[in-house]
């Protein structure tokens, strides 16, 4: 197995009396993506921002490579924070060029442009991109050093679904070139698609940790069925079943799929509403925090 | 309509008054400017104009023209130096007591004209004596103090309110994500305002000297190198306002709070000759001060290197010292 390429011990920080991050540990393993998944104010911007050496620590250390924090890092390192402001006056090509300049190598801005579709918008004001493209704009500026690791806080929030499987897209593409990826996100279906690796953070620790698919099957039994709340009877959710109640829906998981369907049918449960699907990152999340995302 | 207008004005009140620097300094701001004109201009009957007398007041005890109100008389050491005052403007008039009694007077200044007058009403007798050599009109010693302002509010409001955008804005922290350091951010800005300002100015010493037919007196590569220094001190001192502040309106105040004493007391609208000697100490330790000091010893009356070399180096240490706090108290984010 490979040495981690980052790996943060025992991290903690506090904005007296909150303790936004408390003894986060975890390594990161070099080519892999690795998603850090929590609702808003779990600690997720903070871990990144201590990550990204731009933050300090209470306590607890970061290292890179082995070393702490440094100038290798810096260059290394692409960063697209959740909102990044831009120089005003500049075209995209022109803000993509002042970052270029930053570092002591890097990529060619045109295949740049190229890598992010961005060729059309190249002469445009950057204040005058649209979501989606000025998402773009900022991954290629966390490109521009030809980064080993790259940090995405909440890239796709705010974006439209295309616009959102757009930059997937590229996240793939970039994943593909071999470089290593730490993402957060509250978008559960982009953790799925996209992290070899997740950490679920609440409250500033982390409660559950692995590979996605792994992480499912220990909590989850295979089979997920859904029915909407109003079509289930009241008296059926004291059958002996494992069943969860959320605000519109009843989901019972199973691995004995025609057992509990005998049940079901046995206690005069209409099955005509009932969905069935695989648990996803969703379902997970909902079983470790206890309540829905906090928006 | 008036319950949203009510609704935004209120919240703008609330966010007026917690951000207690920025009220602090409108407060305080209006009151020192008050208070300081006040201090320059009050008192009783201050003199409206100065002139010497060779061998001092006593000598002209007889004379009418010495009960004159509102005229000070200073005495003046010697002829050379009564007339480089008259020249310079700095004094109405010089007098050489006797009879008859004698003056020399500033042919280009309106206060040497208006003073003349009434010394002819008190004193018909007086001779008039010519003053050789180049005579320096009002505008020609106002045209470096405009020049210097503009320069100080460009570099000062520029540079500070520049760095506190790309604060508010989050710029500055995703520049801190990159190798990039706070010496070589703040390096840039100043050499950026630097080339700007010295553009501009180069444009308006061209073209409103063109127009007010100025005859600079000195050495253009010394000006540039005061130019320079000048400027340079300015940046450093925008730089080391805006360095860590997050509020708009508290940094605009700070700005205030130093432009404004600078524009009176730099001397470059009056000379602070008559002023008390402690806020003359005051003026003196100002970066505008100096600067004005220097280029109009070159502009106006050719100086060289050896008699701004004190100018030039109080403001090399200003900046040194500014551009010091600054990197020193740099923060990249709110």
């Amino acid at each position: 197995m490979s040495l981690p390429i980052l790996e943060v011990r025992d991290l903690v920080k506090r904005y007296p009396p909150v303790t936004a991050v408390d003894g986060l540990s975890f390594q990161v393993l070099p080519g892999m993506c690795f998603g850090l998944l929590g609702p808003n104010g779990a600690g997720k911007t903070t871990t990144m921002e201590i990550m990204e050496g731009i933050l300090a620590p209470s306590s607890g250390s970061v290292s890179y490579r082995g070393e702490a924090l440094g100038e290798r890092f810096r260059e290394e390192a692409g960063i697209l924070f959740q909102a990044t402001a831009l120089q005003h006056f500049l075209t995209v090509r022109q803000s993509l060029a002042l970052f270029r300049g930053l570092y002591a190598r890097g990529r060619d801005i045109d295949e740049l442009l190229r890598l992010c579709s961005l060729e059309a918008l190249a002469g445009r004001d950057n204040r005058k991109l649209s979501g989606g493209q000025r998402q773009r704009l900022l991954l290629a500026i966390a490109l521009v050093n030809d980064p080993t690791v790259l940090f995405l806080d909440e890239p796709t929030t705010g974006l439209d679904p295309q616009a959102r499987r757009n930059f997937w897209e590229l996240v793939r593409s970039v994943k593909e070139q071999g470089k290593t990826i730490i993402l957060t996100t509250h978008y559960m279906d982009e953790a799925e698609l996209l992290c070899d690796q997740i950490a679920i953070v609440d409250h500033g620790r982390i409660i559950a940790q692995g590979e996605p698919r792994r992480l499912l099957r220990e909590h989850f039994a295979a089979v997920l069925l859904e029915f909407p709340r109003a079509a289930f009877p009241p008296a059926a959710r004291t059958l002996p079943l494992q069943l969860l109640e959320t605000d519109e829906r009843i989901e019972i998981t199973t691995d004995d799929l025609d057992a509990t369907l005998r049940t079901l049918i046995g206690a005069g449960v209409p099955l005509a509403s009932l969905r069935m699907r695989p648990p996803n990152l969703e379902d997970l999340f909902l079983e470790l925090t206890g309540h829905e995302l906090r928006a | 309509m008036i319950r949203r207008l009510i609704a935004v004005w209120h919240a703008r009140n609330l966010e007026f008054l917690r951000d207690r620097g920025s009220l602090l300094f409108t407060l305080v701001l209006p009151l020192s400017i008050i208070l300081g004109i006040g201090f320059i201009f009050g008192g009783p009957s201050r003199p409206l104009f100065t002139v010497g007398v060779l061998g001092g007041p006593a000598a002209l005890a007889h004379n009418r023209f010495a009960h004159t109100r509102y005229v000070r008389f200073l005495p003046v050491a010697s002829q050379q130096a009564g007339l480089r005052a008259v020249r310079r403007d700095h004094i109405a008039l010089l007098l050489a007591p006797g009879h008859p009694l004698r003056f020399w007077v500033n042919t280009h200044s309106p206060k040497s004209y208006i003073v003349e007058k009434l010394l002819r009403a008190a004193d018909p007798g007086a001779v008039r004596l010519p003053v050789s050599g180049r005579q320096i009109r009002y505008v020609d010693w106002l045209f470096p103090g405009i020049l210097a302002m503009n320069m100080m509010f460009s570099c000062l409001f520029g540079v500070g309110y520049v760095v506190l955008r790309y604060r508010q804005s989050g710029f500055l922290k995703r520049l801190h994500a990159t190798p990039l350091t706070a010496f070589e951010f703040l390096s840039a800005q100043v050499l950026s305002r630097l080339a700007i300002i010295l553009v501009i100015t180069a444009v308006l010493y061209t073209v409103v000297g063109a127009m007010l037919h100025f005859h600079d007196a000195g050495n253009l590569a010394l000006l540039l190198l005061i130019a320079v220094l000048g400027a340079l001190a300015m940046i450093a001192l925008g730089l080391t306002v805006a360095a860590r502040l997050a509020s708009e309106e508290l940094v605009n105040g700070l700005l205030n709070l130093l432009t404004w004493p600078m524009v009176m007391l730099s001397g470059a609208w009056f000379s602070l000759a008559g002023a008390p000697r402690w806020l003359r100490w005051i003026a003196a330790a100002l970066p505008l001060t100096q600067l004005l000091h220097a280029a109009r010893a070159v502009m106006l009356y050719g100086a060289g290197m050896g008699t701004v070399a004190p100018n030039l180096i109080y403001l090399a240490v200003v900046t040194l010292v500014f551009l010091g706090i600054g990197a020193a108290s740099f923060k990249w984010r709110i």
